[in-house]
Order: structure tokens, then C-alpha cells, then sequence
């Protein structure tokens, strides 16, 4: 493998505190050096004057469908969708057919994430046995594999002990419990947040309580095992406060937020928009204002866009009828961009370190840095280029994005993995 | 005059204009009732499907007979027995109901918003005859024009809705129409079927049903609709006549000349008592009568029909 320098970036690295305008040289697929003199005999040059290059973004949670639902995605698609979206690698989720219970669903994954050559796929095993929340799923045959960290997300594991000794279990591999966190018992048949909006729209709600108790209770749990738990999409201003006070008392608990929750609350569900029907469900501007303010202070650790793509005759039908959730790969970064960063909520190291170093730190996984000796995992940004989001132009073979027809500034130009170009723009 | 509109979803987006409108011309619709001959040709060649998801005895026929008064021909689809039963989506049952061409889709559906969703695929006017526990606006129409046929005006009076409010579509849509033409309304029930934030609508949450029909002109009972509960939500049929029936006691606390409505079907001994659903206050089957000429209005002001009413 040659030597390539990119040249000319504005390198933004929360891992070393970097921002400035300086040359990355990559060989072998590694980062060999930053900034300094680098020789230019037999180097490839890319020049990215004007553009940000920042370590390889990490999508900590992602439905990669594959095995078993490859009508809505596959590995191979939702790959490609991530380069797209300037993502150099995905966190998979464990809830495909069959469920990644076992060492072999894991090889399976990553088997074919490999073949397909585009953004590294990060395995994340079921918690549980067929994700049915009684028995413990075989998780060190799974880590051993390459499984990343463990969930039951989509399902959450509603029996206290068995997440207890899940969490203890877990603890003897060092691997973070990431749990949907929502209590199914109190809202049967909830489709939307319980407030004015399920109200009018005589659509059966769900209340904040369903997640915060839910978190609370994991906290509790981590607290009594010391295991290292990781708190899915959260969208409510109380759960946020119980991670909040659980960091303050020095427990291992961390938490992602979605781009959706942080731009969109309940009353957009409107005139029973499917594309706004996901788990959990938007909430009040309360709470988003609360998840923005997460964001900066350090509460929130990571963005996720919990990439869950459905087949479009699933998502036309009646809202109670239509699937819970949304495509995010190929938006999150234009999102952030023009709604986080350009507006001055979110700083661009703040952003990166959320979409970046933050997940790779949770998963413990290589990445989130460009520091010499790393793996060249690196994105590359235009802060200036309008992008429309397009739901027929996306690589993900799912559609179902509530973001379609906005109008963005900023976007992910170009995508390396371990040094290649997996994806570039024009 | 015709109604501005492609289809009748629900009342929040009708005006208080519009909701007259609907209202005077169903009160020339209602002497048709009365005649020997009770038939006119306004809507000759026209066709009105009734889809009907869920049961229903009273609104099916009441849109069949408002059909068929006015000349339509009126197709009635149930669910047992339709394709809808073999797996059909939505998508599909309504891209073949257009394929034949109706004027008119009269729609029961148990998702909140189906309607909308067939409305936005389909060139007939859709009429929502229930969606959900979201609206059932022709309910709200006949029981607005109940209440102005007796009392003259809807502003300024004071209405009790009484009952399970949480899975009512008849509330909702009621609690709509009323505010907007000027009554005032105080609801009470269980809090357990009170929905969050329902005094956003702007209704009045009374403590208790004795203080919901203080000097009240006009209750209305809702039905307590075990179908579309899954969960604890009251104790016993017995504890909830205690607390929340309609009784002859209670009443003593309304207005002398105060008239009692319920959508129907009631569950006597539950929340109406027998003697009050059948007494001297109930309009509970002149209800039922004026339906019939508030969808002939629905149907009639829709279609925008050539033919005046004669």
C-alpha cells in the first residue's frame, strides 16, 4: 500500500486536541505523521484545501438488517449508505433474523461488512438469548468474534435480574450493556409521545416516564455491578438528568442522543406522518432543549443516528399500522452541520468528538483519532457545500427519512477507510 | 353554496362558517324525513362506499339512508368477508376502490388518522365516519344540531361531556365544534380516562361529575368503550355507576330545561341510568333522526351537486 498525504485540511481531532491547518500522511494504512515536513517523492497527493478532516466517524448504532431482512437493507447497502454519509464505521444492531445471539451470526456480519469493502461494521451481540430477556445470550463466544458490545435493543430486557447478571456477565469482557431503555408495560399500543399532540391526534401515547424509569433503574443496576452501561437513543430531559447524576457519582454510564431528537419534537407527527414514528418517540421542546444542552456541557457523550430502514410499503399505511423507525446515515452529518454547528449550539471539535472519539471510546473500538500510529480512518467535510436531502438519491435502501426536502449547508465529501477512498463525492 | 373542501376529516380545520353552513343545510334536509316519499333526485348517479373497519349499526345505516335519500347508490364494505380480512393493505383496498370510481368514501377505520392517509391516494371526497379514538366529526354535527334545534344557538351555553374522554372520538370531535361556536364546556371523568393535557383543547376539567353539571344546558354522555381499553382503568361497572353515572339525582343539578345526548350505543346501568336515558330530557333518538339529515348535508354539500334541494 502507497503513501498518501492529505493536504492542505483544517484537521479538527478532539483525541489531540488538534485544529489547525496542517498535512496528514498516511502509510500503510495507518497514520504516519501530522503536520511537519513530509516528503513528497512517490507520496499521492490529495489537496483538501478548504475542506475539514477529522477521524473517521463512528455511527455507534446502526440497523444493518442483515441476515434476514435484506428487503430493507443490507450489509453491502448499509455500508455504502454510511461511506456516504462520511462513516467510516457502524455499530450493528443485534435485532436481525436470526438474531446476533451467537459467535456465528457475528462471523456472518463480518464476513460479509468485509466483502462489501465500504465502512467497517462493529458487531454488537443480543443481550439476551433470541433477544427474548430470560436467557443470558453466549457473549464471550460473541466478543470473541468481534462482537463490540451487547444489546437487546429494539426489545428491552424488562426482567431486573436478568439485566443484572447480564451487566455482571458483560463486566468480565469489558464490554459496554447498551440498552433501548422504555418500560412496554406502562403504555400498551403507544405510538407517539403522551402530551397535548397524542391528545388531539387521539394517538395512544407514551409517557417520558417510560424511558426515564427505565434508565433509572439500569443506573441503579450499573451502580450495584459496576458494569459499564450505555444509554440508547435518549430523548427525555429526566433521563438525562439520572446520567447526569450517575456521572457525578463517578459510574461508568454514558449516553447517545439521535439528530432527530435533537431537531424535532412531537407536534411533528402533524397530520399522522409515519416518517415521524419512532422509538423513542419525538418529544417536547423541553426536552430537546435539554439534549442540545447535553451536547455541550458533556452529559451526552455521543450522536447516533439509530439508522433504522424500512421498506416504503411498510412505512404507507395507517400510523398506528406503520413500523417504528427512521433511516439517519446519510443526514446525521449535514444535519449537525447546518443545524448544530453553524448555528454556534455545538462547537466543530464538540461535534466531531461526538460523532467520532465518543463512540469509538464507548465501543472501545480502534478509531476516533488521527494520531501517528492510528488506523487511517479519516473523513473529510465541506462546511460550505449545500446538500438536499433526497430520500430517492440514498444508497440505504430505506427511504424513510421525516428529513426529506431540506435544504442543508455542509456535508461529508469524502470517506477512508485504512487509507482507501471507500467513497468520495463527484 | 357549496363546502370548500375535497373531504370531511374532522372538525378541527372547519370554520365556524363552514360548520353553519352544514348545519343549515341539513335543516332543509330534514322535512325530507317527514314526507311519504321520503326521496330526492339531487344525487341520482352517484356512488357512496361505505368502508366500515369496525362494527357499527347506527352510522353505517344513517350514511346508507342519507345516500339513498338523496338518489345515490350506496355500496356497503365491511370488513368480514372483503378482501381486507386476506391481507390486503390499505394502500391497496383504497387504489381499488378508486379504480372504480366512487363519488363519495364514507370511512371507519381503528387507527387515528387512516383517513387522512386514504384522502391524500384518492380522488373521491372521503367522509370519516370514525377514525380511532380521533375524530367522528358527523357525530359532533348531529349533536350540534340536536342541541341548536332545541336551544336555538350553540354560543354562550353551557355544555357537560361526561365519561370515558381518553378513547372518545366523539369528544374530540365534539369538544372541537362546541368551543368553536361559542359554548362552554366542562368535562369530568375517571382520571385514568382523562387525556394529558386535555384542558389545551379548551375545556374545563371538572373534580367531579356533580360539579361538570352545575347549571349545565346540555350533557353529554360518552359511552365507556371497554373495546379500546387495555388496562386498569376502573375497578368495577358498579364503582363506576357510583361515581360517574348519568342519574335522576344528578340531574336535579343541571338546568330545568336541560336535554341529555349520547352517541350511542348506550351501556345502560353503566354510565346512563335506564330512567334517565329513556326520560323526559333524552334526545338520544332525535339524535339518531337528525344524523340521517346532517350526512345528507355532508354528502350533498361534498359533491357540490347541481341540483338544488326541492
Amino acid at each position: 500500500m502507497g503513501r498518501l498525504v492529505i493536504r492542505g485540511a483544517r484537521v479538527v481531532d478532539p483525541s489531540q486536541d488538534l485544529d489547525r491547518v496542517v498535512d496528514v500522511l498516511i502509510e500503510n494504512g495507518k497514520v504516519s505523521a501530522i503536520g511537519g515536513s513530509i516528503p513528497r517523492e512517490g507520496t499521492e497527493v490529495l489537496d483538501a484545501g478548504g475542506l475539514v478532516a477529522v477521524p473517521g466517524l463512528v455511527d455507534m448504532h446502526v440497523h444493518l438488517r442483515e441476515p434476514g431482512f435484506e428487503y430493507k437493507e443490507t450489509i453491502a447497502t448499509g455500508t455504502a449508505a454510511a461511506a456516504a454519509g462520511g462513516f467510516t464505521a457502524v455499530a450493528s444492531m443485534a435485532n436481525t433474523s436470526p438474531v446476533n445471539d451467537c459467535a456465528s451470526v457475528t462471523e456472518y456480519i463480518l464476513e460479509k461488512a468485509a466483502a462489501a469493502g465500504k465502512a467497517r461494521v462493529h458487531p454488537i451481540g443480543a443481550t439476551t438469548k433470541a433477544m427474548e430477556g430470560r436467557e443470558l445470550a453466549e457473549i464471550g463466544e460473541m466478543v470473541a468474534a468481534g462482537a463490540v458490545a451487547i444489546s437487546d435493543d429494539g426489545r428491552p430486557v424488562s426482567d431486573p435480574n436478568v439485566m443484572r447478571r447480564a451487566m455482571e456477565y458483560a463486566k468480565m469482557f469489558d464490554v459496554a450493556v447498551i440498552e433501548h431503555c422504555e418500560t412496554l408495560e406502562l403504555h400498551p399500543g403507544g405510538v407517539m409521545n403522551e402530551g397535548y399532540w397524542s391528545t388531539a391526534l387521539g394517538l395512544r401515547g407514551i409517557p417520558r416516564a417510560s424511558e426515564e424509569i427505565a434508565v433509572a433503574r439500569n443506573i441503579r443496576l450499573a451502580e450495584l455491578t459496576g458494569a459499564r452501561f450505555h444509554v440508547a437513543h435518549l430523548s427525555t430531559a429526566g433521563a438525562l438528568r439520572s446520567v447526569r447524576d450517575a456521572k457525578s457519582r463517578g459510574l461508568a454510564v454514558t449516553c447517545e442522543v439521535t439528530p432527530h431528537h435533537l431537531l424535532l419534537t412531537d407536534e411533528r407527527v402533524g397530520n399522522y406522518d409515519t416518517q415521524a414514528k419512532m422509538k423513542p418517540p419525538l418529544t417536547t421542546e423541553e426536552d430537546r432543549q435539554a439534549l442540545l444542552a447535553g451536547l455541550s456541557d458533556g452529559a451526552v457523550d455521543a450522536i447516533a443516528t439509530d439508522h433504522a430502514p424500512h421498506h416504503q410499503d411498510e412505512k404507507d399505511d395507517d400510523f398506528d399500522s406503520a413500523p417504528f423507525g427512521i433511516v439517519g446515515l446519510e443526514t446525521a452529518v449535514a444535519i449537525c452541520l447546518d443545524r448544530l454547528v453553524s448555528p454556534g449550539i455545538l462547537s466543530l471539535p464538540r461535534m466531531v468528538a461526538l460523532l467520532s472519539t465518543g463512540p469509538a471510546r464507548i465501543l472501545k473500538v480502534e478509531g476516533g483519532t488521527l494520531a501517528p500510529g492510528s488506523r487511517a480512518d479519516v473523513t473529510l467535510l465541506d462546511l460550505e457545500r449545500p446538500f438536499r436531502v433526497e430520500p430517492q438519491a440514498f444508497l440505504s435502501k430505506g427511504r424513510n427519512t421525516p428529513f426529506a426536502g431540506w435544504e442543508l449547508k455542509g456535508r461529508a465529501v469524502r470517506t477512508i477507510v485504512g487509507g482507501t477512498t471507500v467513497w468520495a463525492l463527484d | 353554496m357549496r363546502l370548500q373542501k375535497k373531504d370531511l376529516l374532522d372538525i378541527e380545520s372547519l370554520s365556524a362558517e363552514e360548520i353553519a353552513l352544514l348545519l343549515d343545510t341539513a335543516t332543509s334536509f330534514k322535512e325530507i324525513g317527514t314526507r311519504a316519499i321520503k326521496k330526492v333526485p339531487t344525487l341520482r348517479g352517484r356512488t357512496v362506499v361505505n368502508l366500515f373497519y369496525e362494527p357499527s349499526t347506527r352510522t353505517r345505516v344513517s350514511f346508507e339512508i342519507a345516500a339513498k335519500r338523496l338518489s345515490a347508490d350506496a355500496v356497503n364494505v365491511s370488513v368480514s368477508g372483503s378482501s381486507v380480512s386476506k391481507g390486503e393493505t390499505l394502500l391497496d383496498t383504497v387504489r381499488n376502490l378508486q379504480a372504480m370510481a366512487p363519488d363519495v368514501l364514507v370511512m371507519r377505520h381503528p387507527a387515528s388518522g387512516a383517513p387522512y392517509f386514504v384522502a391524500r391516494r384518492l380522488e373521491a371526497a372521503v367522509v370519516n365516519a370514525g377514525d380511532g379514538m380521533h375524530e367522528h366529526p358527523t357525530q359532533a354535527l348531529l349533536d350540534a344540531f340536536t342541541i341548536r334545534e332545541r336551544k336555538g344557538t350553540l354560543r354562550g351555553l353551557k355544555i357537560a361531556i361526561v365519561g370515558d374522554l381518553l378513547h372518545s372520538r366523539v369528544f374530540r370531535s365534539n369538544v372541537r365544534l362546541l368551543t368553536r361556536m361559542g359554548s362552554a364546556v366542562a368535562v369530568a371523568g375517571p382520571p385514568t380516562l382523562v387525556p394529558p393535557e386535555v384542558e389545551k383543547l379548551g375545556v374545563e376539567v371538572a373534580p367531579s361529575i356533580e360539579d361538570a353539571l352545575a347549571g349545565a344546558d346540555v350533557v353529554m354522555m360518552l359511552r365507556v368503550q371497554k373495546e379500546r381499553m387495555q388496562g386498569a382503568y376502573f375497578p368495577s361497572v358498579r364503582e363506576y355507576f357510583r361515581l360517574f353515572a348519568l342519574t335522576r339525582a344528578r340531574i336535579e343539578r343541571a338546568r330545568k330545561d336541560v336535554i341529555i345526548l349520547h352517541p350511542g350505543p348506550i351501556n345502560r346501568g353503566l354510565e346512563i341510568e335506564s330512567a334517565v336515558a329513556d326520560g323526559p330530557y333524552s334526545l338520544i333518538l332525535e339524535q339518531v333522526t337528525n344524523g340521517v339529515a346532517v350526512r345528507m348535508a355532508v354528502l350533498y354539500l361534498l359533491t357540490g351537486a347541481g341540483t338544488e334541494v326541492s
